[in-house]
């Protein structure tokens, strides 16, 4: 039985109160007013000097100009198409533009964190259920460990069930009416972008996931007592049924949140890409998790085995995720139509550091830590991709989130380092408490001498 | 001097892979195993020397990728550059995300290809070399283990592999020496 080291008890409450105060910081030092704007921007502008030096921007618009041999031509054109900007047609004003997306800063940094862990809970959540829906041998050691991360999915999704419900206009400009009722694309979309729609969808995503979780634990932890199999073929059919739930859900969440901060942009393989990112972060973390447990020798039964097939699935979701950003990047860099470039544009533009370094993280280091298969059985080599991966799928997430809400206005200071921390500190808080309940050895699953014997 | 050795034949993987360990830890010299298919864990069960095949795979992904980066270069770049669909054909690194599927196949086809050949190659599996297939059921759905007789003695012997699950043993006197 597992209990939360105390010092990492305290370690975790003491990232949480600082993580708070922090976010607290964050909303409350936002710019009230235009004035506040103006001098902002007054201070920006005497350090500014140099960055404008580097600025393309002219260039192309020139090149365009000439060509179309129309002068101003490139300046409207993204003046109607840009979806640069999640106000960019209501303001009035430049300042007001840049006070909104002031505002929404310490919202989007709370954001970026909240999702990101909990999409790690949900991800493993899809993996429970892929080992039952699939009836795997090898994973069974591993059940408590996941059902010990999943335990954070109940705050982590309510969190964000928040979030997203009174972020309103400061992430989803279609839920200005003032904006709708001029823009003959979002009148379109308002039968799916509409705001009491939106919270009805995000309260049965919560229902569904959440209430697969409680019934599959509950399942699992029967199963330990039970003299038959009753308790595991429920929880075969609930895990079938979740991820076909999860599968439908998912693509629309990944809508909803994500991808309607800029209602004219889309992109179809935008599901399958938070997806990607969502599942390779997971596994890293039970791998993380099982590699913590087994070093206070609470996982005896698990091998270097079971840690071998868990950097393996962290080496091909890696890669996974790449074919996915490189497949939406490639196609939409080579169509190049001002309404779907515009997200690579600003990305690259204002974010390139972290846009090219993600891909780095989370491709070229995992694939080259873990390529040799002895390196994916020893601990701190997967705890090093580890930490490449979880850190890139942080940016991954960020560079989701910022770029479409707060445009060139970002940085990473202290509304973003304090959610993380707060976020850190609750998901360590819960998922240890989560772990301790019960044994961590799943008692009477059909597969569980399979999965102690396993060898590949 | 005539190598006499015991074939036993057995019907399934994991029956083999248990008795693969069990005749090794009895201290009998297994030399040789025929199988219809690869079986999981057998070169680590017989104590075989770890395979360095990934690595030459790896070398020649590499040279594959090298091969796709000079040739996308010299064709699109410096000796026939196209405008295709407007894309910057000035230089190699704007036109890249191009080149990247070709870069992508060309090292999986060589790293897959060349790991093939070279796999055959260390197997001595060239073309018209003749099987040493002692039974042709090995090919179907028989698992042959080949253990030397040496100075052990053939009723013992037998009678261990009889009871690691053997379906059929017989005792080989091989009049030429390899």
């Amino acid at each position: 039985m597992y209990t939360l080291p105390s010092k990492l008890k305290l370690f975790s409450i003491v990232l949480m109160v600082l993580g708070l105060a922090g976010i607290i910081f964050g909303f409350m030092t936002t710019p009230k007013t235009i004035d506040d704007v103006k001098k902002i921007l007054a201070e920006q502008e005497a350090h500014h000097g140099e960055n404008h030096a580097v600025d393309h921007k002219e260039d192309t618009a020139n090149f365009i100009d000439i060509a179309r041999g129309e002068e101003g031509y490139s300046g409207a054109a993204m003046e109607h198409a840009t979806d640069l900007s999640a106000e960019g047609h209501g303001a009035s004003s430049h300042e007001e533009h840049v006070l909104h997306q002031l505002q929404t800063r310490p919202w989007s940094a709370t954001f970026v964190a909240a999702f990101f862990f909990m999409m790690i809970a949900l991800g493993v959540l899809v993996f429970y259920a892929i080992q039952f829906a699939s009836q795997a041998g090898w994973s069974p050691v591993l059940y408590r460990v996941m059902e010990g991360i999943t335990s954070y999915l109940l705050p982590g999704s309510i969190i964000v069930f928040v979030l997203v419900i009174f972020a309103g206009e400061h992430f989803y400009p279609w839920q200005n009416a003032d904006l709708v009722a001029e823009d003959k694309i979002l009148q379109g979309k308002s039968g799916y972008l509409n705001f009491p729609f939106f919270v009805i969808r995000a309260a049965i995503y919560l229902l569904g996931w959440n209430i697969y979780r409680y019934y599959s634990r509950k399942n699992s932890l029967a199963q330990a007592e039970a003299n038959n199999f009753d308790h595991y073929r429920k929880n075969f059919k609930a895990s079938v049924f979740f991820l076909i739930f999860f599968l439908l859900t998912e693509a629309t969440m990944a809508w909803d949140w994500f991808m309607s901060m800029t209602p004219h942009w889309y992109s179809t393989l935008f599901a399958w890409y938070v997806f990607a990112t969502m599942f390779v972060s997971s596994i890293t973390v039970i791998a993380l998790v099982t590699i913590h447990l087994k070093s206070k020798g609470l996982l005896s039964f698990v091998s270097d085995r079971h840690l071998h097939d868990l950097a393996k699935y962290m080496f091909a979701f890696s890669i996974f995720w790449t074919y996915l950003w490189f497949s939406q990047f490639m196609l939409i860099w080579y169509s190049n139509i001002p309404e779907e470039v515009t997200y690579f544009i600003i990305r690259i533009q204002e974010y390139q550091g972290l846009f090219f370094g993600m891909l780095i993280l989370n491709f070229v280091f995992p694939m080259l830590v873990l390529m040799n298969s002895d390196f994916k059985k020893v601990p701190w080599f997967v705890v090093i991709a580890a930490v490449f991966i979880l850190v890139g799928h942080y940016i991954d997430v960020f560079l989701l989130v910022m770029p479409s809400t707060v445009g060139h206005n970002w940085g990473f200071g202290i509304p973003e380092i304090a959610a993380l921390l707060f976020f850190a500190g609750l998901f360590i808080l819960v998922v240890g408490n989560g772990l301790g309940k019960v044994s961590l050895r799943p008692k009477n699953d059909p597969f569980i001498k399979e999965s102690e014997n396993y060898h590949f | 001097m005539a190598a006499k050795k015991i074939h036993a034949i057995y019907t399934d993987d994991d029956l083999l892979l248990q008795a693969v360990n069990q005749t090794r830890a009895a201290k009998y010299h297994i030399s040789e195993i025929f199988t219809p298919f690869p079986v999981h864990g057998l070169d680590h069960a017989l104590g075989l020397a770890p395979t360095r095949l990934a690595i030459t795979s790896f070398l020649y992904g590499l040279c594959g990728l090298t091969v796709a980066v000079l040739m996308m270069n010299y064709m699109m770049i410096q000796d026939w550059p196209q405008n295709i669909g407007g894309k910057p054909s000035f230089t190699f690194y704007q036109n890249m995300p191009t080149f990247i599927p070709i870069m992508f196949e060309l090292t999986v086809f060589f790293a897959g290809h060349l790991m093939v050949i070279t796999f055959y190659m260390r197997s001595k599996l060239w073309p018209f070399r003749k099987a040493e297939n002692p039974d042709p059921r090995t090919t179907d759905a028989h698992f042959l283990m080949e253990v030397d007789v040496d100075n052990h003695d053939v009723e013992t012997l037998s009678k261990f592999l009889y009871d690691t699950g053997a379906s059929e043993i017989s005792l080989i006197e091989n009049e030429q020496d390899h």
